[in-house]
């Protein structure tokens, strides 16, 4: 295996990283056995998730509000618009393609490919960069369990998504408001990071389609545009990739894009959001935001030394 | 006409009040969006541009038709305008920041999108106080020019729509399109009106 002798490596790469890179040569046949021979149906309800005590947090959003109150521009710019045109969207069966650095390339059926993973449920703030929050009881495995089983090489140090791109399916597709399709990447550490997870379901269901089915990212630390919907492909690369924000606007939205109250929009204040709660809400004025969306103590570390204002 | 007039202004009030009926209408029935006092913000918004818009057509509908009516309607119109504007601003300031008045200033200093939306709604304050006869009559010609500003607080509100949207700048830009064609039918006319001799 190509990692085996790279110790450098070894320095800058993560060292849960690292360690897993041994165990998964043994794991990644198996899996890969497992996906040959799988014939069972979608299932997702059928593995109970844990709940995931370290992530539970009050004032939880009505699930009527986090599934009609969506920005997912792939099928309107307005916010019912993903909850009322996003019927189009076909999920079964559904591919993803695992591409660039890594060992287990190829293109997977996203049914089988879950049921590598144990899913959890944690219930976790999500930040809009629009200044508005939910919290969220989602339902999703690790995003480092799949990176594992892809088995990345020494040299990947990022993770690109891209989401699906069909006009037919998405017809907000069909305007111009982003170069389509929309693309994400996270550094490899933010991607192995526990915190990270990639969603396939919410509120103990299938994920609907405007949240992002069949899978999305969710990234609690970041503003919401980092969790990319419904995602077809996975690339791992040696150099950063662009996502789909920092292309249309590279001074009001980085690579980053870790919440921050002290780092404001160009155009609007970050320091506070309106928190949708599902109740009554209109006497519901701001709240501060919290640094890295109240998840420091998982996530300081990934950005040590590093000046935030400039990478924002 | 006197009688028509009535009607029509009872008419028209009803109607200004009706997008405001609306919103307490979706309020009553949590049809408000997942974020009401966002709905609200950009619902009010919407309404001072779209009337503001409707105000600034009366003089142009006057012209081409010759009809006074336009005219005697157009302080309705304008009044209905600063009540929204003003209705907007409240909710901002109450709702949104929850008075929190040091929040308020910082960003009105800070915010562009929120200085020139300040600076509209406060160049609009002394037109509307202006607006009855007696300070016509008193103002004079001054009362004229003071209220040609109008055009700057359409041009300031356009460019608060603007520098507030996050990616698509359709909408604003066919209110700014619209303000602007107004504007430039009122200045045609002023030099066309200029090139002919008086007829008196």
């Amino acid at each position: 295996m190509k990692f085996k002798n790279t110790h450098k490596d070894c320095d800058i790469t993560h060292e849960k990283i690292y360690k897993s890179r041994r165990k998964i040569v043994h794991a990644g046949l198996i899996a890969g056995a497992g996906l040959l021979s799988s014939t069972s149906t979608w299932s997702l309800t059928l593995p109970k998730p844990n709940k995931n005590s370290d992530f539970v947090i009050d004032g939880m959003t009505s699930e009527k509000d986090a599934t009609t109150y969506n920005n997912f521009y792939e099928f309107g710019l307005s916010k019912s618009a993903p909850s009322e045109r996003s019927a189009t969207l076909i999920t079964e069966p559904w591919t993803v393609e695992i591409t660039g650095l890594c060992e287990n390339q190829g293109k997977y059926d996203v049914e089988k490919l879950i049921k590598q993973f144990q899913v959890e449920e944690r219930i976790y703030r999500m930040r809009c960069v629009e200044a508005w929050s939910m919290v969220i009881p989602w339902m999703g495995f690790k995003l480092a369990d799949l990176i594992k089983f892809c088995q990345p090489h020494s040299s990947a140090k990022y993770v690109y998504f891209e989401t699906l791109y069909d006009p037919k399916q998405m017809p907000g597709q069909h305007g111009r408001s982003i170069p389509w399709p929309y693309k994400e990447g996270l550094r490899i550490d933010e991607a192995m990071n526990e915190l990270t997870l990639v969603a396939v379901g919410m509120y103990g269901k299938k994920l609907p389609n405007q949240n992002g089915a069949p899978l999305r990212l969710v990234v609690p630390w970041k503003y919401g545009f980092k969790g990319i919907k419904s995602i077809v492909k996975i690339k791992f690369l040696d150099k950063q990739p662009l996502n789909s924000w920092q292309a249309i606007a590279p001074k009001e939205y980085g690579f980053y894009a870790n919440v921050n109250p002290n780092v404001d929009h160009p155009r609007w204040s970050q320091a506070t959001e309106r928190r949708i709660t599902g109740g009554f809400s209109l006497f519901n004025s701001r709240i501060k935001t919290q640094m890295f969306n109240g998840y420091s103590d998982y996530v300081a570390e990934l950005y040590k030394g590093m000046d935030l204002t400039a990478n924002f | 006409m006197q009688k028509h007039i009535k009607i029509i202004k009872t008419l028209l009030f009803l109607i200004g009040l009706t997008p405001l009926g609306w919103i307490v209408y979706d309020g009553f029935n949590n049809n408000l969006t997942a974020d009401p006092i966002e709905e609200i913000l950009h619902r009010t918004g919407i309404w001072t541009l779209r009337i503001l818009l409707i105000t600034l057509a009366m003089t142009p509908l006057k012209i081409i038709t010759g009809s006074v009516l336009f005219i005697r309607i157009r302080r309705q119109l304008g009044l209905f305008t600063f009540f929204y504007a003003s209705l907007h601003l409240t909710v901002y300031v109450w709702l949104d920041l929850g008075l929190d008045w040091e929040h308020f200033f910082e960003d009105v200093i800070e915010r562009p999108y929120l200085t020139v939306g300040m600076l509209a709604w406060i160049i609009m304050l002394p037109m509307a106080v202006t607006s009855n006869k007696i300070m016509i009559r008193k103002l004079g010609k001054k009362w004229k020019r003071l209220h040609q500003t109008i055009y700057l607080v359409i041009g300031l509100g356009c460019l608060h729509f603007i520098w507030l949207v996050k990616s698509d700048i359709t909408e604003p830009l066919i209110y700014t399109g619209i303000g602007l064609s107004l504007l430039i039918f009122r200045i045609a006319h002023y030099y066309h009106g200029k090139r002919i001799p008086n007829k008196g």
